[in-house]
């Protein structure tokens, strides 16, 4: 601390006034590779040990109405401070036995086929909706591929996109890919401090592009999948702190954290009306990796919106 | 004496003037040869109807990926490609549409931030102004050296989709060899009308990485087109000759 210049000091100081909740400001930057690691600690709380940390009820419910209940997409209707709200994340499981029951986190269609049908439901009844992502990805798998496993992803995406109530979304350990985003597009979006958000892993990345998988701590460093990498590239809104040690640690500290994030942004979103909140999600939405720098960036979702007026 | 070329998968030889004919598919066993870009747009649109639109998105490096501007350059000199999607204006056997072709020949046409804003826009622009709207996919997923800009297009495409529902103007999504990945967990799952051409590997996973999970022989035709249309993901299976026929048809039929 001692030899930090003040430039610098200052430089860290306006970055973590970004983040929404750090206050550790001296802490340790930990390597991707540390947070990859981290991520994916078998003992690292998941969306149950924060359901039971922040709510002060909740009710799980199951199934797809279509096929079956997955029981790696977690759902139900909690209270948090007072208000009701929808909570969708996925389950990785605690114990050999949940992990081979759940698949490690990795949903067939029907996972994401409730999540729509509780957040479809959730609008109905003007109920916010809060995700938990923590998933390796969508299960690849033959029943996975014969129910459309692609088609669900999407149609999550596209419902997700323009639904009219507040969408709040944590990743808690693992955001792997279309399997992350599909219960991921929403107003909010933060990480925890390790926790990490990737289109492939960094084995995947190594193999694929490297052709080595054994390159994968390389790869991690590269890809820009830590919450600082996301925070600076404008993907997220925040960081959401660990104890130096990681959440399992201190999953209390990690939970009040978020159940303070959770109702501040729920003040503010719930404030907006339906259209300005829809509108302000699709904006945020185009924006993301425009390749071109132009004014009229855009300028034709503006027009399609002014076009459909109060019908959005 | 006319040259022949020979179909891998039936290995028959195939005299070239029959071939080119039959917009290049096998007339002994309909294996379907890869259309270039033009060849697709010149199957689709009335002749001299298209006209490139977008040509301003020009794609950038995100991630400041070592190698990846270099990459790039390969591969339009390899495939004649700008990029792995072209979006333009045209007309289909007299109607207005908009369309999109995308290439496997450039980065195994896989969806960046290019892609990405280009399918976009397109389908705003056809929300706009009521135009249909025709996206024929080939993808293997994201592209990887654009990292999370590359996932974060599935959400943005699929967005596009929800307002051209809101506004009543259809999308039309024909899926070509190979469809597979994001393209496929986004825009390509959600046409009013999704067609295929026949033999066409369409899913989400890869098959190497199905056949790792499960551990054994994936069964025959899974993942073709032929395989999604019987459990309900494709509408039709059409001929490359009936295409600009059907979305003709498809366009007249979708004016509410």
């Amino acid at each position: 601390m001692a030899d930090i210049k003040y430039e610098d000091m200052r430089e860290k100081l306006d970055r973590i006034d970004k983040y929404t909740n750090i206050e550790e400001p001296c802490k340790k930057d930990k390597t991707a590779w540390e947070c990859v690691q981290l991520s994916r600690r078998v003992n690292r709380p998941g969306v149950k040990e924060y359901i039971d940390l922040i709510c002060d009820e909740f009710m799980p419910l199951s199934g797809d109405r279509l096929f079956g209940d997955d029981h790696s997409m977690l759902g139900g209707i909690g209270m948090i401070d007072g208000r009701a709200v929808t909570i969708i994340g996925n389950v990785k499981g605690s114990n050999l036995k949940e992990n081979i029951d759940v698949n490690y986190g990795m949903s067939h269609p029907e996972g994401y086929r409730k999540a729509l049908r509780l957040a479809k439901q959730a609008e109905r009844f003007n109920r916010p909706i809060i995700t938990f992502i923590d998933t390796p990805g969508a299960f690849p798998g033959l029943g996975s591929e014969e129910r459309g496993i692609g088609e669900a992803i999407a149609t999550n995406l596209k419902e997700l996109s323009t639904i009219s109530v507040p969408v709040i979304t944590f990743i808690i350990g693992e955001g792997g890919s279309g399997g992350a985003l599909g219960i991921g597009v929403g107003d909010k979006l933060y990480l925890l401090e390790n926790a990490v958000y990737s289109v492939i892993t960094p084995e995947g990345f190594a193999s694929i592009l490297m052709k080595d998988p054994s390159k994968a701590e390389e790869a991690a460093n590269i890809m820009k999948m830590t919450a600082k990498d996301l925070l600076d590239m404008e993907i997220i809104h925040g960081i959401i702190a660990e104890v130096e040690e990681g959440a399992q640690a201190d999953p209390e500290f990690t939970a009040s954290l978020i159940k303070k994030t959770i109702i501040k942004d729920l003040d503010n979103l719930c404030s907006k009306s339906k259209e300005a909140l829809v509108r302000y999600r699709l904006n945020k939405i185009r924006s993301i990796g425009s390749t071109v720098e132009t004014k009229s960036k855009n300028q034709i979702l503006t027009k399609v919106l002014q076009k459909l007026g109060d019908e959005i | 004496m006319s040259k022949t070329i020979q179909c891998p998968s039936c290995h028959e030889e195939i005299n070239e003037e029959e071939f080119l004919k039959s917009n290049k598919v096998c007339p002994f066993c309909n294996y379907h040869f890869r259309l270039k870009s033009q060849e697709r747009i010149d199957l689709i649109c009335d002749e001299g109807s298209f006209k490139e639109v977008f040509t301003n998105i020009k794609t950038s490096n995100p991630l400041n990926m070592e190698g990846y501007e270099e990459k790039l350059e390969q591969q339009r000199e390899k495939s004649d490609l700008e990029e792995a999607v072209i979006a333009g204006e045209c007309k289909i056997k007299g109607e207005d549409a908009l369309l999109c072709v995308m290439s496997f020949d450039f980065m195994g046409g896989s969806m960046g931030a290019l892609v990405g804003e280009k399918i976009t826009e397109t389908m705003l622009q056809g929300a706009l102004t009521d135009t249909p709207v025709i996206i024929c996919t080939a993808s293997g997923g994201a592209r990887m050296q654009e990292g999370i800009f590359s996932l974060m297009q599935m959400a943005k495409t699929s967005s596009a989709v929800s307002l051209m529902n809101k506004c009543g103007v259809p999308l039309f999504i024909v899926l070509t060899h190979p469809t597979t990945g994001g393209v496929t967990a986004s825009f390509a799952m959600l046409g009013d009308v999704i067609l295929s051409e026949s033999g066409a590997l369409i899913g989400f996973a890869g098959p190497r990485v199905i056949q790792g999970t499960i551990g054994e022989k994936l069964p025959d035709g899974f993942q073709t087109s032929e395989f999604q249309k019987e459990h309900g993901f494709v509408d039709a299976i059409v001929d490359r000759k009936d295409l600009a026929t059907t979305l003709n048809y498809l366009i007249r039929t979708h004016k509410g």
